[in-house]
């Protein structure tokens, strides 16, 4: 075993403790409460039609939702890989921002604009003069779709584009020169090129529908339950420990098997892509088409953001006219409550605990990925795949497999932050894997070499050599991190005490009274989270290291 | 008649101008060498004559036909990239085939036109290997070969084999020249190494800061540097501009006498002089040699291979001379006073243009 | 075994689950040693904290609906020279699940939260011990929540329809006087409801369709049921999903929702202008609202049991009764303790469904798996 092989324990040692551990006490506790401990439970929910419909519908959902996102982040990747244009950081950190909002505020941002009373179908109703609205997508499977893709979209983007921008445009342009038209360039060099990229963050993107809870929750209703509910149902609400244990186990089989079918993939297709620095990619000068088909491209975009403008305007609104009533009121504490937090507050607790989460994923997140680089290591399917099966896991019985395992000396952390860190941590670090891994995949071998046989420590090799060119998927993967830690609050419901009050919770809490100006002040609390996480990408992405460019 | 015409083409990025009103022709079947220091303009020409760029004036026109707008995979050229850009996820056939695929022939056609390609470039029984199985010099060849595989009309080369090590270089130069002489492509060949101009192309053409300097034929180019800047791409040693006086031309290391009546009427015209430096001698103590003698001071001594370059300053310029091993000069070290003798036959005046 | 020895035990055991041990290069014997070693390095370094005087510290475990007055808890604490730390831990179902897995070693002192439709689940499951306040005695009979007095009553509210006016105005529709309106033409898809399975207020809707429409008969509440699918009823999984994705209020296309009692007055406080009347209302159909109790409980070994007795004292009297209405919206189970004026639009059923704790108990999980079959499959 060498040096090299041996930083692997240290992740290990993080994943046993925080992910194994916890995952094996609940699921320990909660099939031990059957007395017929063994398959009862399993073969229960196999023979019921019901478990084996939510079963079929998470897997159909997801894939459907998946290809849909792919199909929708692919052109906007290709938009940010390929251009220049003015406003081009903070259009990139405004369409990454429906990742970390949380699900009842896009909700409502999605009613906004298309529910029955909602501005397209006011406007329909108005010009063809119906007396129904026309556009009826609320309640239904294609608006699932449309927010999973609305949610996603940007993973594929920051992930790809990323991979995109750095590979060689010569491969292109030989195409090119060989005869090939530019369909025909894209389908066999460009696509098979970024498969690597699209693949990885497509993975995520399906680990996020998977397991997703409040998207089908609140935009698709009741009869549109992934195992994700039917998990939450059986645990808090039947309190049938054992069939919430069993159907947590059979989700994660999946999830398993899935990753390992993905890892197989990967290792089989990894192709060493020479990549290069962003500079010699980007292309120069553009013709008057090319700048009104820019144009109309990131208006497009604008226009895919609008349930985001929908919710600004909502918060914005009061009582018939515009004012900024709904934000002042987020600063005072009229009823005297114990649970009220100011706002500073709640957006100090919400940064540094991202900025945690940020630190300890990026460091988990790259040695996980150096140690899944090397070719042909043995096993590194198995490991890559164990490594991303947080993703996969139910989050509720994640949650309460943190509260039992966590409960005692010496790892008491109830009452700790820490235990929100990494519970979040957890989620945001298969981000820098995935984002990272392509890009070593894809990093000239002889580079490193050569730094070697120069002399350089191996310390020196990765400052030097590996740094500057992993610095752009690190960016990505720190800032997906960054923006789960934002955007999380399942965990954050379960695991925190009121002077950690994060502000998703703050929203979640003034949502969970009826009146008007509860809602406003919901969406004016949303606003400010679009503004600080679109601000924190912003940062993230201006973020160089040393003067090496931005590669 | 040439069956290349580029005319008066100037490209600009944002950065200036890349390339600035260049004319260039080529004849059927010739290569023509494009020679230069990295960033004078030459990858930039060989993309606007591939259509991968649009010149911003000025018209390209092949076989009489003019090119201006088509796209690239419609002129029926080929480019060999300095990283080859070889296709990573493809294996040996997949990379030489793809051409061929594009033009939708039929597989058995495919195939054939591919292995007699494989055969030509001597890559044989290597049409399964995958691209980061292959050595540099393999991948020359595969780059060659899905270069040559959909007949371009044109092929150009952008410094192919800039990263691989002399020996190889030189042996692929042999090969690939004789393999474009035999299938009489017309070529492009750009490259910053003057010994490998010499040794592929036809003609030359040596380009600084976007221009054409001058054109022509190796033996022309040495004949008539129209510059310093040409004779040193040449590769000329001692270049050093003077100017026609009476009694000879005044150099920065000194006079030389004008043996050319003619040049001599031109008193104040601007000359290039040219020194051999395998004829200028070190003076020995007590020894006699013919031509007059230069007091100068050892600048610095390069040794190469058995000979060594000894720089000497001499006046307001330096001049190099070679010495030969054995030679006692050998000893001398930096700061050693010396007398160097200049024989007249190693003096070359060259007129330049006012 | 120890804490570590199960640590180093789950460690070995899940490294072979996972098929890593076949990988015998990777994981040699020494390596695991390291790992374990570097755990329990980790562990020793992350541990070691709080032990205070954990006797003056009172740790509360709730609902994340739970609200009170910072200063109502100040008071206690300055009264006992103690410290309270409220802990929300999730929804009600997701407490309990939580009090219930650690039961023994619980992380707080009280429960608060259990209502009538989970207390029988908390009783079965023994993590209560019993208190008898001196308050008691004063509340009246109907709030009483558990005669056994694990649990002690200290709010209540109900849960029944509400109704958008200017909607159902704007429709030329009266608020249903009966519940088999709704299966009626007229209110195709105009109601939303919470899903029982995942929703306090949706489980107490469905009870009280149990006790309106009963469970044998020709017309039961599962007849009911059926017909409200056939009607488009909407069904969302939580109160928030429903009342502020598809109630018309608020952008939805669906005029009533399944709320409480107190909402309408809840619309009036928080409204953005000043209202003479809120511009919702109940709809308080004998035998078809639910009255929801919610009470507190001391968990088994808990760490500060005299303080957490103290607590509920305190939670019966009149400044700590006074001052949750207008911040959870429900009502006060000390008769003394005075609402808020706009409270008058929180009108109180006259006859809610009569159902006890446990009944509810017993047939919880049959009502809803029934109601999901018809509803839902």
């Amino acid at each position: 075993m060498t040096a090299r092989r041996l930083i692997i324990i240290g992740p290990l040692v993080y994943l046993t403790v925080f992910f194994l551990y916890p995952l094996g006490a609940i699921l320990a506790k909660s099939l031990d409460a059957d007395p017929f401990i063994g398959f009862g439970p399993f073969s229960r929910l196999l023979g019921d039609s019901y478990y084996l419909g939510r079963i079929w519908f998470t897997i159909w959902q997801a894939t459907v939702s998946t290809m849909l996102t792919v199909a929708i982040g692919l052109p906007v990747a290709y938009l940010f890989a390929k251009h220049e244009f003015p406003g081009k950081t903070v259009l990139k950190a405004v369409s990454t921002v429906p990742f970390i909002m949380p699900t009842i505020v896009v909700a409502m941002g999605f009613i906004a604009l298309a529910g029955p009373q909602g501005l397209l179908n006011s406007a329909l109703m108005d010009i063809f003069s119906l007396d129904n609205p026309p556009i009826r997508i609320t309640n239904t499977l294609t608006i699932i779709f449309l927010a999973h893709a609305f949610y996603n979209y940007s993973i594929i983007v920051r992930i790809v584009s990323t991979f995109w921008a750095n590979l060689n445009p010569r491969l292109e342009e030989s195409a090119a020169m060989l005869g090939a038209r530019r369909f025909d360039t894209f389908i066999y060099v460009t696509l098979p090129l970024l498969l690597p990229a699209i693949v990885s963050s497509a993975v995520l993107a399906f680990a996020f529908a998977f397991t997703s809870f409040g998207v089908v929750l609140v935009l698709g209703g009741s009869q549109f339950a992934t195992l994700e509910v039917a998990t939450y149902e059986l645990t808090a609400k039947l309190f049938r420990l054992e069939l919430a244990g069993a159907l947590a186990i059979i989700q994660m089989l999946f999830t398993y098997a899935f990753l390992l079918v993905y890892t197989r993939f990967q290792a089989g297709a990894a192709v060493r892509v020479d990549l290069v620095p962003r500079e010699a990619t980007s292309s120069h000068k553009r013709g008057t088409g090319q700048t009104l088909f820019l144009i109309a491209f990131v208006f497009g975009l604008l226009a895919m953001l609008s349930p985001l403008w929908a919710l600004f305007e909502r918060a914005l609104s009061s009582g018939g006219g515009y004012s900024f009533t709904h934000f002042t009121g987020l600063f005072s504490n009229e009823s005297g409550s114990y649970f009220y937090r100011s706002p500073v507050t709640v957006i100090w607790n919400s940064v540094r605990f991202a900025a945690a989460t940020m630190a300890i994923s990026l460091v988990v997140g790259t040695i996980v990925a150096y140690f899944l680089a090397r070719p042909r290591r043995h096993g590194a399917g198995v490991l890559d795949a164990l490594f991303m099966m947080p993703l996969g896991v139910s989050a509720v019985i994640m949650g309460f497999g943190f509260l039992i395992a966590f409960n005692r000396d010496p790892l008491d952390l109830r009452a700790s932050w820490f235990i929100l860190v990494i519970a979040h941590s957890l989620i945001a670090y298969p981000f820098v894997i995935r984002s990272v891994l392509p890009a070593l995949r894809g990093m000239p071998v002889q580079l490193r070499e050569a730094a070697a046989v120069l002399g350089a420590s191996p310390t020196k090799t990765f400052l030097h050599i590996d740094l500057p060119i992993l610095s752009r998927a690190l960016l990505v993967g720190s800032t997906f991190a960054f923006a789960v830690s934002m955007g999380e609050f399942g965990a954050s419901l379960l695991l925190v005490r009121p002077e950690f009050t994060t502000m998703p919770v703050a929203i979640f809490r003034l949502l969970s009274q009826p009146g008007a100006a509860n809602i406003g002040q919901a969406l004016a609390m949303s606003s400010i989270l679009m503004v600080i996480v679109a601000a924190g990408f912003i940062a993230i992405e201006r973020f160089r290291y040393k003067d090496m460019g931005g590669f | 008649m040439p069956i290349l015409e580029v005319s008066n083409i100037s490209k600009s990025f944002s950065d200036g101008y890349a390339v600035y009103d260049v004319s260039l022709t080529a004849e059927r079947g010739e290569i023509v060498g494009l020679l230069g220091p990295s960033g004078c303009g030459k990858t930039t020409l060989l993309r606007l004559v591939a259509g991968l760029e649009q010149p911003d004036s000025g018209s390209i026109s092949f076989d009489g036909v003019t090119l201006d707008g088509m796209a690239p995979k419609d002129r029926g050229f080929g480019l060999m990239f300095q990283d080859l850009a070889l296709f990573p996820h493809m294996d040996v056939i997949g990379n030489v085939s793809f051409g061929l695929r594009m033009q939708h022939l039929a597989k058995d056609e495919v195939r054939q036109r591919v292995d007699d390609l494989l055969g030509v470039v001597d890559l044989t029984g290597y049409g399964h290997r995958k691209v980061h199985e292959l050595s540099g010099g393999e991948r020359q060849r595969v780059a060659l070969a899905r270069s040559l595989a959909p007949k371009p009309k044109l092929l150009m080369f952008d410094e192919p084999f800039g990263s691989l090590d002399r020996g190889l270089r030189e042996s692929l130069q042999t090969e690939v020249r004789a393999i474009l002489k035999e299938i009489g492509v017309t070529s492009i060949y750009v490259t910053h190494d003057r010994d490998e101009a010499f040794a592929m192309a036809d003609s030359i053409v040596i380009m600084d800061k976007g221009s054409v300097v001058q054109a022509g034929t190796a033996q022309e180019l040495f004949k008539a540097p129209r510059s310093e800047l040409v004779a040193r791409s040449l590769g000329l040693k001692n270049v050093m501009l003077g100017t026609v006086a009476t009694p000879g031309v005044e150099s920065p290391i000194g006079v030389f006498p004008i043996d050319d009546p003619a040049l001599g009427n031109n008193v104040g015209a601007r000359v290039l002089v040219l020194i051999d430096d395998r004829q200028v001698s070190i003076k020995q103590q007590g020894g006699s040699a013919e031509g007059p003698a230069l007091e100068g001071i050892v600048d610095s001594i390069q040794f190469h291979g058995g000979e060594s370059d000894l720089v000497i300053r001499i006046g307001e310029g330096k001049l190099s001379c070679l010495v030969r091993p054995g030679d006692v000069s050998m000893a001398l070290a930096a700061g050693d006073s010396v007398s160097v003798v200049v024989p007249p036959h190693a003096v070359r005046l060259v007129l330049l243009d006012r | 075994m120890s804490h570590l020895d199960k640590v180093a035990f789950l460690l070995f055991r899940t490294t072979e689950q996972l098929g890593l041990k076949k990988e015998g290069t990777m994981f040699s014997r020494p390596t695991v040693l390291v790992m374990v070693l570097l755990m329990v390095m980790a562990l020793a370094a992350c541990g070691s904290s709080s032990s205070e005087d954990e006797n003056r510290e009172l740790v509360i475990m709730t609902h994340d609906s739970f609200n009170i007055g910072e200063d109502v808890i100040k008071a206690f604490e300055e009264a006992n020279n103690a410290t309270v730390v409220i802990q929300p831990a999730g929804d009600t179902g997701e407490a309990l699940v939580r009090a219930i897995l650690e039961k023994g070693n619980p992380s707080a002192d009280l429960f608060y939260g259990i209502d009538n439709t989970y207390l029988g689940r908390a009783l079965d499951e023994g993590i209560f011990d019993t208190y008898e306040p001196e308050g008691l005695h004063n509340i009246p009979e109907q709030f009483i929540l558990d005669g056994s007095h694990h649990v002690t009553s200290i709010d209540y509210g109900y849960v029944n329809l509400n109704y958008d006016k200017a909607a159902l105005a704007e429709a030329g529709l009266e608020p249903p006087v009966l519940l088999e309106q709704l299966t009626g033409r007229d209110w195709k898809g105009k109601l939303v409801v919470e899903n029982p399975a995942t929703s306090s207020p949706g489980l107490a809707f469905l009870i009280a369709t149990v006790a309106y429409f009963g469970e044998d008969g020709t017309y039961d509440y599962l007849d009911f049921w059926a017909d409200m699918r056939e009607n488009d009823v909407l069904v969302k999984d939580g109160w928030s999903d429903a009342y502020y994705g598809d109630f018309t209020m608020y952008g939805g296309d669906r005029p009533l929702v399944v709320s409480y009692a107190t909402s309408p007055a809840a619309e009036f406080f928080f409204s953005e202008t000043p209202l003479t009347e809120p511009p919702t209302g109940n709809i308080l159909i004998d035998k078809a609202t639910f009255l929801q109790i919610e009470g507190i409980g001391i968990l088994k070994g808990a760490n500060s049991p005299n303080l957490a007795r103290k607590f509920i004292d305190f939670a019966l009297e009149r400044r700590f009764q006074e001052d949750f209405p207008d911040k959870m919206f429900v009502y006060p189970v000390n008769p003394d303790a005075a609402t808020p004026d706009f409270f008058k639009f929180a009108e109180v059923p006259a006859q809610p469904a009569g159902i006890s704790a446990e009944e509810i108990g017993k047939k919880r999980e049959e009502w809803i798996d029934a109601w999901t079959a018809v509803v839902l499959r």
